[in-house]
């Protein structure tokens, strides 16, 4: 029972930390260079996605709850969010210069 | 054995949100990147939600973390319908493994020719023709 101490939950919670960090280093990686308005708009969602775990994570590691409302309004704003650049990008329609990244 | 299960939760989740990201750096295609994207990252995020939900034991941290996850789950699917449909109708172009297009033709362009498709669309409004008067 007390061989998962604090030090191993910490180390957890690290390990936990690094991962989300290279998921919004990667996601950030396609943001930047995304070929498409559609690629660029996919990586934004998955940052926010990730960004909810990290503030998940936040409120395990710090033991405060009040992160959870950061999720949950970062949850709301992101469909929202990916349903206005959707409509956007639709009603937009296609452009010459979607084929060698616009 | 519960900071057991909480650990699990955390690691796991953020391997999956990890591999979501890797996913979406090293697909080739934008349907195929919002495939690890929509369904590798939901299942993280919500996975590191349920492992908030069991360490702080009370209910109404609990039922706030699973109102989360929950609306997670039902806002992703939508999200990455609308996204792939306006993908397509941008005429982002699918990879060159491409085995099958179903709704080649189909979907109705927002204006006039998409490049991609030789073939018009059979059915349905032109919008070209919307200003012509009858023959």
């Amino acid at each position: 029972m007390m061989v998962w101490s604090a030090t191993t939950f910490a180390w957890a919670t690290l390990a936990s930390f690094v991962l989300l960090l290279l998921a919004l280093l990667f996601a950030s990686v396609r943001l930047l260079q995304g070929p498409s308005l559609a690629d660029r708009v996919v990586a934004l969602d998955l940052v926010v996605v990730v960004l909810i775990a990290l503030a998940a994570l936040l409120a395990v590691r710090f033991e405060q709850s009040a992160f959870l409302d950061l999720a949950m309004v970062l949850a709301l704003i992101a469909f929202l969010a990916t349903a206005a650049f959707a409509r956007y990008a639709e009603r937009r329609g296609p452009l010459p210069s979607q084929e060698e990244g616009g | 054995m519960s900071a057991l299960l909480v650990m699990t939760c955390l690691v796991l989740g953020a391997g999956f949100a990890a591999i979501a990201g890797l996913g979406l750096l090293r697909l080739p295609d934008v349907y195929l990147r919002m495939h690890a994207s929509t369904k590798a990252g939901t299942l993280g995020a919500g996975l590191i939600l349920l492992g908030v939900a069991l360490h702080f034991g009370t209910l109404e941290i609990a039922v706030r973390a699973l109102v989360v996850a929950f609306f997670l789950l039902l806002t992703a699917p939508i999200a990455a319908h609308l996204i792939g449909r306006a993908a397509y109708r941008m005429g982002t172009p699918l990879w060159t493994g491409s085995v099958i297009d179903e709704v080649r033709g189909q979907a109705a362009p927002v204006q006039a020719t998409p490049a991609r498709s030789p073939t018009p669309p059979v059915d349905g409004p032109n919008p070209t023709k919307r200003g012509d008067p009858s023959p």
